[in-house]
Order: C-alpha cells, then structure tokens, then sequence
C-alpha cells in the first residue's frame, strides 16, 4: 500500500468513498507518522484516542453512506482553537492544564463535517511571533533543511506546528489563525499552501484572542484545492460572533479550474524595496511570467501606505491584545501564583505564566492605549490603517488580485541569534498589510531557493473574493510545481 | 429658596452631577444569553461569556439597546443613531475579562432633561448629560471566609444604563427630586424597576462648592455607590460641608473618589486622583459600531406610555386638581392610575382626597404598595359616586370605607346590608325636624335671640333621631325654614 499520509485531501476524499482503505486505516497511519516526528515538537498534545475514535465514527457514517465534506480526514487543529475536553493552552504556561467544556464554532465545523482530530498543534504564545521560539512548550522544528546541511530552521509562525506537520506529512491538514501573517508566512516557509480568509469569514468564537480585529482562522494543506476543500467548511455566518459576516459560503472548490485568463494581477511597487532578497525578486517575476502566460495581464500598481503597515500593526495588535490578554488574571482558570493581596497574586500569576514577547506586546499595548499617548498611537493607527484600507480599495479598482512575495526571505536557523524583535517582526512586511485591510490572502509554494529551501508567493483580492485568490493560486500551483516533502501531491 | 452654607468668610453654593446606574429590565445580559433575575444562588447564572472565558465573544442584546432608546426618548434627549461600545480596562477580582464594555465618547443618547418638582410645588430643568449602556460587573463577598473572598459572577454582564446629569443641581433637596423623578420616569417607561434595595438603581454623586455670586467650578469629589435617596442627599450635605471647610482653612479639596459611610454619616477617602485607574478606553473590536435608523426610533417611539409631566398637565386640566396634587398623584404612576380608576365618571376633586388622604392613610398604616389595596378602585370610585349624589353622607361613607378596607366587599352591598341609605325624603326628614323643635322650646328660643351657632346643636339631634341617615345638608335648610 503506497504511504496514505502522502495524499491529498482531495485524494484520500475519494478513495475513502471508494473503500479503498478505511478512516482508521488513514488515521493510524498518520499517529505513526506523528509517533516517529516527535522530534520536530509540532504537537503540544496528540490525541490519538480521541482521533481513533472518531476515525470509527467516520468509517461508520462512509459505511452508511452518510458521509461529510472532510469524512475521516485527519487533520491537525492549532492550540489557539479550544476544543472540548481537551488542553488548550495557546502555547501559554499561564493556560497549561486548561480543558475548555466548548468546542469552538470552526473545530467544531470540521468535526460536524467527520474530520477526525490527532491534536492541538504547537504555536508561538499567543500567536505572538514568526519562528514559533516564543511557546512555553518549545521551539517547533521544520521539516525542511538547507541543502548539504543538518542545522534546523525554523517553521515561521505563529501557526508553526501546524505548517511543520502538514509539510511532514503528519496530518492532511491543520487549521491556522493569522493576524498578521501567521498562516501565510509558515506556509511559505514550510512549503506548503496556507489560506487567510476576509476578516469576518471565519468565526473567532472558540479562538483564544489575541488581537480581535485582525484574527482569522483559516486552512494550512498540501495543495490548493485541500485548501479551497478545508476552508468552504471552516467558513460561514456564526451569531456567535458579531464581527461573523452573514454572507452565504461559495464553492471555492469549483472555481478552481477556470484559470486566470482575462484577469489582471496588480504588481505593487512598494513590495519591491531596494535590498529586496534576489531570489525572492526573481521568484516573484517568475510568478509574475506563470500568470501572463495563463492569459493574466499584469499591471503597475501603487499601495502607498504599505511603509506604515508594520508599524502601525504593531500598535493596533498590542493594544487589543493588551486588553485581550486582561483575562488571564489567575482567578477562574488556567495557573496562579498565590500571593498576600489581590494585586500581588495578579503580579505573580503573570509574571510567570506569560513569557516575554507576550509581556513586551501587552507593555506596547498598555502604553499605546494610556491617557495622553492614546491620540498619538493608537488613534492615528487607525487612521492610517483606514488609509491602508483605502490602499487596497483603489488598488482593486485597478485590477482583480495583487501578487508579492509572502515573506522577504527562506526559514532561517533555529538556533539563529534572536536579540532585535523588530528584525523579527520583519518577517511579517508583506503580510501585515493585507491583514490591517481585513482582505483575504494566500501563499502558495513557489519555488526553492539555492539553499533548496521553499518561497512562496502571495494572492490578495478584494474582501469577499477568495474565488478569485483560489484561481490564481491554482495557476501558480499548477505552474511550480513545487516539490513537496516525502513526494506528496 | 436657594441652599446655603454659611462659612466663615462668607455663603457657598454647592454644585451637585449625579451618575445614576439603572438596571435594565431585560430578561438577558447585555451580550450574553444569561438570565438576570434577582435572588438566584451564586454564579448560577452565568455564561462562559460573562466569566470570561478564553475565546468567548458578546453579542448585543437587543432589547437592552431598544430599552436605552425608550429611556432617552423618555428623557427628551437625542437618541445617536450611531454609537460605540468601548472596553473600560482594569483589573478586579469579579470583574472577569478584565475589562468593562461601555460607551465612552460616542453613547447611544445624547444631551436630554428632566423637570424637577420640588416640594413646594414650583419646578425646574435639570440638564442630562448623556445616557450610555455598559454590562455590569460581579460582586466580591468577603464574609464567606475567614481568609479569602469569593466571587459571585451573577451580576456579571448585566445591563445597565449610566445616565448622567449636567452639574446642574444646587441642594441635597433638588438631588433627592432628581433622583424620584428619574425613577418615576424609568418605572413609567418600564426600562427600569428604581428598586434601590436591590441595586438596580445606584447612585454616584459628584459634589464641589463656590462661592455664591461665582460661576467657577471648583474641584470635585465623587461619592460613590450611595445606595438610597436619603443616603445621597445626607452624603452631598455632609460633603459640600467638609469642602467648604477645607477652603475656608486655607486647604484645597483633592480631586478623589470617596465612600459614604452611613452609619457615621461621613465620607472617606477611596482612592486619590495620583491612584485614579487610566482606563485605557478603547473601541470594543468584538463588537460593530450600533446603528439603526429613524424607523427604529419611531417605532419605540409610537410605543412610549404618557409620562408623569404629561400625566400631571391632563389631571391639572381635566381634573382641576392644584399642582401639588397632581404631582403627587403621577409621581408613582400606580398611583396615577389607580385615581384615574377612582375619578371615571365622578367628581375629581373628590376622588383625589380620597385616594390622597383616605386610601394613602389606610395604606401607610397597613404598610402596604397600592397594588396591593384592599380596596379596589372601582370600589372607591362607587363610594365617591355614592357621596357626590348625596346617598352617603361624608361621615357614612368613612364608615363603609372601614367596612369596605375590612373585607374588600363593595360600597353598594355594604349600603344594601346595613341600610344605610342617607335619607333624602324631605318628609321623613321634615317629621323629625319637628319633633325637635317641639320638644326643645329653651333652645329655640336660645336660637330665635341670635344663638346662631346653636344650628349644630339642632342639626345633631335630627341626625341622631334618623340614626345619621338624614341628609345633613337638608336638615340644615329645613331647620332654617322651621326656626324662622
């Protein structure tokens, strides 16, 4: 029997109907998989009970012909979502041992579709990071290494464990959440597709918060029809969730053949500073080349504003979370560090439940928010986020989708010396912008640079058009050819 | 009748803002599915949402935001058809998620006022600031452990309307009216229950004083959480005393935050403005921007009951009653609607001292809310109907009503059973007037050489030989014919 952990969702789907193999068999072979991998720390916690389970139930349904969208598939579900019953920690020594009594509306989505749960999925604390060092549980290995060399590298992040586990082919998919870049950028540097819906797509109910008005969950695959497969059930109207848009979910799978003839792909200049990665320029022109000669036209396109993205994000993104992370006070859930008053408990607790980019984003975040600096951070931040917004707005008059480069550079060392965030923070320039703009964006493995490690290039489109960000990611799919780790396709 | 202090270097005005927490009557928590009633064992109504839990996202109740509407129509004031919800960020052991959800520069009602009564009848505008809804915090319980305090989170989350008036108050006494007449109005539109005991009216009071004559603001103190009518009036008495002595003794008052204490009847430092929380206000990125349009507002609108100033101008003008006792009748509007039950096809004036004197006298004594009479109004509108054509006379009637307030039977059966028919027959009345008058001849002579004050005396032997049932104004004019 050929590898059943290297096939797509889309594959496995269908021999699944067919009986080919079984949901148990599918799901066994990836908790071996997951067994041999532990190495690269990309599960917090696995629940192999729980997915065999599950795996049974979805055997049964295929059996009776009652089968979901992602029946039996298994599927890595990052530790930001709370899922019922089972530790969710966010990747915080301040939530260890927390076990939710709910399931949140999109783990619980890819349940009632039969997906089957192997567990949560390791990430930066609180999705505060882009190399997944900053979780209590441990730095998360890429699968990947450079040519001729053994040194480890990291996955990217926040969504780190669910990139190394999909790009090792540990499960068929994971899901994501991105606030500035945190599905789109592991993707790119694990190789594989990573999917950030419009804001208000998915719900955040269930979703550890980090900061409200940026987080969207989305899926982490192999492939982009995985992708289009993963998301059209994670997605839809939740009343749960206020900022949820009550709009009906369309079949990203269908449209993925209808090409990209007749569209125009705006090209930004801003995301062409000087200094950019040479090979990540040449990527992108390649990218650019792939679309015109599917029938694309390319244009010139300005989004003026992009300068401010990062430093605007990392205003709006602090503030909320400073706010968001209030919750965490020692008193209902999750650890406490006893002391003599209220006040000294709440000290305690948070000095050691929280780690330290955690601690330095809620210092920005409560600084930015204080009396007499919040006109001059936070208030203008929205301003030019609205800016950016409009950017996009403009832009989109122009042309039906943009094309970049996903990240300025390949993974770097995991071992690397890390001593300036803001070079860190970097990692996220040509994510964030789309992100303040709450518009949908994607990455797709483009190619490999010399070292032999993955780049990938990156869709937007205008809010509510993930159609046409999935055609054009079909194109590029198509194009590269990208070779995926352990001859997956 | 302006409220003085008389310091030692002179008078002083003291300049009162109230901030009155209003429950709203809602079945559910402002953004949570979670029941509201009162009395409930300890966390006990909570959602995961009011606790705080990770990943848990508010969603608006909409009845509590049509409420807020109906309050500030109530309150004449401008209803924002956009407004904001906005985290208030502190730290508080029942306080869950860390943070409050408020409005803060852009509340859902705007600028409005109330008409003060006052007790000697006159009125006078108080200015309302602005109206905002904001969910409530739990309540810390520190007696349940020697060591530690426990937390019940049934209040978390419940809906309240923050409505504050302009610094437009100027004595204990006006605060004490604002306060009832705001309660009126609230109880009136159904948007809150005013009961003070059981926290769903609480009351913060912003006091500072100046000079008579000055139009300055001087530094003020917040008095917080004052939890009756009587204990905010005494608190800003207290207050505006202790400021003025402050000056007067070459001090300032520091701007702070203090408690009232009731039992010694002081205030006492909280928290000073060096500890003041900075808030950190921001928009709530959980929730949308509340809108709604002209039709909403409309709509609630059409809904609004008569309101007590409405209310008094009708009983003023279709009643004839003064003023005081129209206000008086619609300040509690059962009140209001019971008299009107009395008052159907009757004589008002009447029927107002009945209710006002005869039915409040009874209840007071009983200790009893009027929706708990024993007397019906349709009863006590009879009893007046039968006083004003003349079956009863006045002293009659006061004893049905004992008889009525004993067992709830009606005026009618009561007159039926005991015959207590006033008579108005002139010849019955006539045989008896002449009986009197025969047998008395001293007395009418008394009376015949200008002893006019005897006609009591003559009017009192008729009714005692009908059994108190003559008419006692007719006896009256028949014993003026008869005596000559």
């Amino acid at each position: 029997m050929t590898d059943l952990t290297s096939l797509t969702i889309a594959a496995a789907r269908d021999q699944l109907a067919k009986k080919e193999f079984t949901a148990l068999e599918l799901t066994e072979a990836h908790l071996a998989a997951m067994d041999k991998a532990k190495d690269l720390n990309a599960f917090i916690v696995t629940t192999p009970e729980i997915a065999r389970e599950r795996a049974k139930a979805a055997d049964a349904r295929l059996q009776s012909g009652k089968a979901g969208a992602l029946e039996g598939i298994p599927l890595g579900i990052k530790d930001l979502f709370c899922t019922e019953g089972v530790q969710t920690t966010a990747a915080s020594h301040i939530l260890e041992g927390f076990k939710p009594p709910y399931e949140s509306t999109v783990s619980q989505k890819l349940r009632d579709a039969g997906s089957v749960m192997l567990g949560k999925l390791n990430l930066d604390e609180f999705a505060m990071g882009s190399s997944n060092m900053t979780s209590y549980f441990g730095k998360v290995k890429s699968p990947w290494k450079a040519k001729g060399r053994s040194d480890d590298l990291v996955p990217g992040g926040s969504s780190g464990g669910s990139a190394a586990s999909v790009s090792a082919c540990l499960a068929m998919g994971a899901t994501g959440t991105d606030t500035g870049g945190s599905i789109r950028q592991p993707a790119a540097f694990c190789g594989i597709v990573g999917v950030k819906p419009t804001y208000g797509r998915c719900s955040r109910w269930g979703i550890v918060a980090f900061a409200s008005s940026l987080d969207q969950a989305g899926p982490m695959t192999r492939t982009v029809r995985d992708a289009a497969i993963m998301l059209k059930v994670m997605c839809g109207h939740d009343p749960k969730d206020s900022t949820s848009a009550p709009l009906s979910v369309p079949d990203f799978e269908a449209v993925l053949k209808q090409g990209v003839k007749g569209l125009r792909i705006g090209i930004p200049k801003e995301y062409r500073p000087d200094g950019l990665n040479a090979e990540v320029a040449a990527l992108w022109d390649q990218g650019i080349q792939w679309l015109r000669d599917a029938g694309a036209t390319t244009i010139d396109i300005s989004l003026p504003h992009t300068k401010s993205a990062l430093p605007t994000y990392y205003i709006v993104a602090p503030a909320e979370a400073s706010s968001n992370l209030a919750r965490y006070d020692g008193v209902r859930f999750g650890q406490r560090v006893e002391g003599k008053t209220l006040d000294e408990m709440y000290a305690k607790t948070r000095a050691a439940g929280f780690g330290t980019e955690v601690k330095r984003r809620i210092l920005i975040g409560t600084y930015v928010l204080s009396a007499g600096y919040y006109d001059a951070y936070y208030l203008k931040a929205q301003k030019v986020r609205a800016l950016i917004a409009r950017d996009f707005n403009e832009a989109f008059e122009k042309c039906d989708a943009i094309l970049t480069p996903t990240a300025p550079t390949a993974a770097f060392g995991l071992n690397d010396k890390q001593d300036d965030p803001v070079a860190m923070y970097l990692n996220d320039v040509f994510t964030v912008p789309a992100s303040l703009a709450g518009i949908p964006g994607a990455s797709v493995p483009a190619g490999l640079n010399k070292d032999g490690l993955p780049l990938g290039l990156q869709v937007l489109t205008k809010r509510w058009d993930e159609e046409t960000m999935f055609r054009v990611c079909q194109v590029l799919e198509d194009a590269a050819q990208f070779p995926l780790l352990k001859g997956a396709r | 009748m302006s409220y003085i202090i008389k310091g030692d270097t002179g008078d002083w005005e003291v300049v009162i803002g109230l901030e009155v927490h209003a429950q709203v009557i809602s079945k559910s928590k402002l953004f949570s599915g979670a029941p509201t009633e009162f009395g409930a064992g300890p966390n006990t109504q909570v959602s995961f949402i009011d606790a705080g839990m990770p990943g848990m996202l508010p969603v608006l109740n909409g009845h509590a935001v049509e409420q807020a509407v109906r309050t500030g129509l109530g309150l004449k004031a401008k209803i924002n058809k956009r407004s904001i919800f906005a985290r208030k960020n502190y730290f508080y052991a029942d306080m869950p998620q860390g943070y409050q959800i408020s409005q803060y520069d852009m509340p859902i009602v705007g600028e409005g006022t109330i008409v003060l009564d006052m007790p000697d009848g006159t009125s006078r505008s108080v200015g309302i600031e602005r109206l905002h809804l904001e969910q409530d915090a739990g309540k810390s319980v520190h007696d349940q452990h020697a060591t530690k305090t426990c937390i019940d989170l049934n209040r978390s989350g419940v809906p309240l309307m923050e409505i504050v008036s302009k610094p437009d108050l100027r004595s204990p006494e006006e605060a004490g009216a604002y306060l009832k007449k705001l309660r009126s109005i609230l109880v009136y539109l159904g948007t809150c229950d005013g009961n003070m005991e059981e926290g769903s009216m609480r009351c913060d009071a912003n006091v500072s004083v100046r000079p008579v004559g000055s139009t300055e603001l001087r530094t003020r103190c917040e008095i917080k959480n004052v939890n009756s009518m009587r204990f905010v009036m005494q608190a800003i008495e207290h207050e505006a005393k202790r400021h003025v002595e402050v000056w007067e003794s070459g001090g300032a008052v520091d701007q702070e935050t203090r408690l009232y204490d009731a039992n010694r009847n002081e205030t006492r430092s909280m928290r000073s403005k060096e500890f003041a929380h900075d808030y950190r206000y921001f928009p709530d990125p959980d929730l949308l921007p509340l809108e709604f349009d002209d039709a909403y507002i409309a709509k609630i609108q059409a809904t609004l009951p008569e309101l007590p100033d409405d209310k008094k101008a009708r009983f003023i003008k279709d009643y004839g009653l003064s003023a005081y006792d129209a206000g008086v009748l619609v300040a509690e509007q059962e009140n209001a609607v019971y008299f009107e039950g009395v008052a159907k096809g009757t004589d008002a004036k009447l029927a107002n001292n009945w209710v006002s004197t005869n039915l409040f006298g009874l209840l007071n004594a009983r200790g009893v809310s009027i929706s708990e009479s024993p007397i019906s109004a349709k009863n006590l509108g009879r009893l007046v109907q039968l006083i004003a054509d003349n079956t009863l006379s006045s002293r009659m009637a006061k004893e049905v009503f004992e008889m009525m307030a004993a067992d709830g039977k009606d005026p009618d059966t009561i007159v039926t059973e005991r015959g207590m028919k006033q008579i108005t027959d002139t010849s019955a009345i006539d045989a008896a007037v002449d009986q009197i008058i025969a047998a008395n001849p001293d007395k009418v002579a008394e009376y015949n050489s200008g002893k006019v004050q005897l006609m009591g005396w003559f009017v009192g032997q008729v009714m005692k030989a009908t059994q108190g049932k003559a008419n006692p104004g007719m006896c009256g004019e028949l014993l003026k014919k008869k005596l000559g």
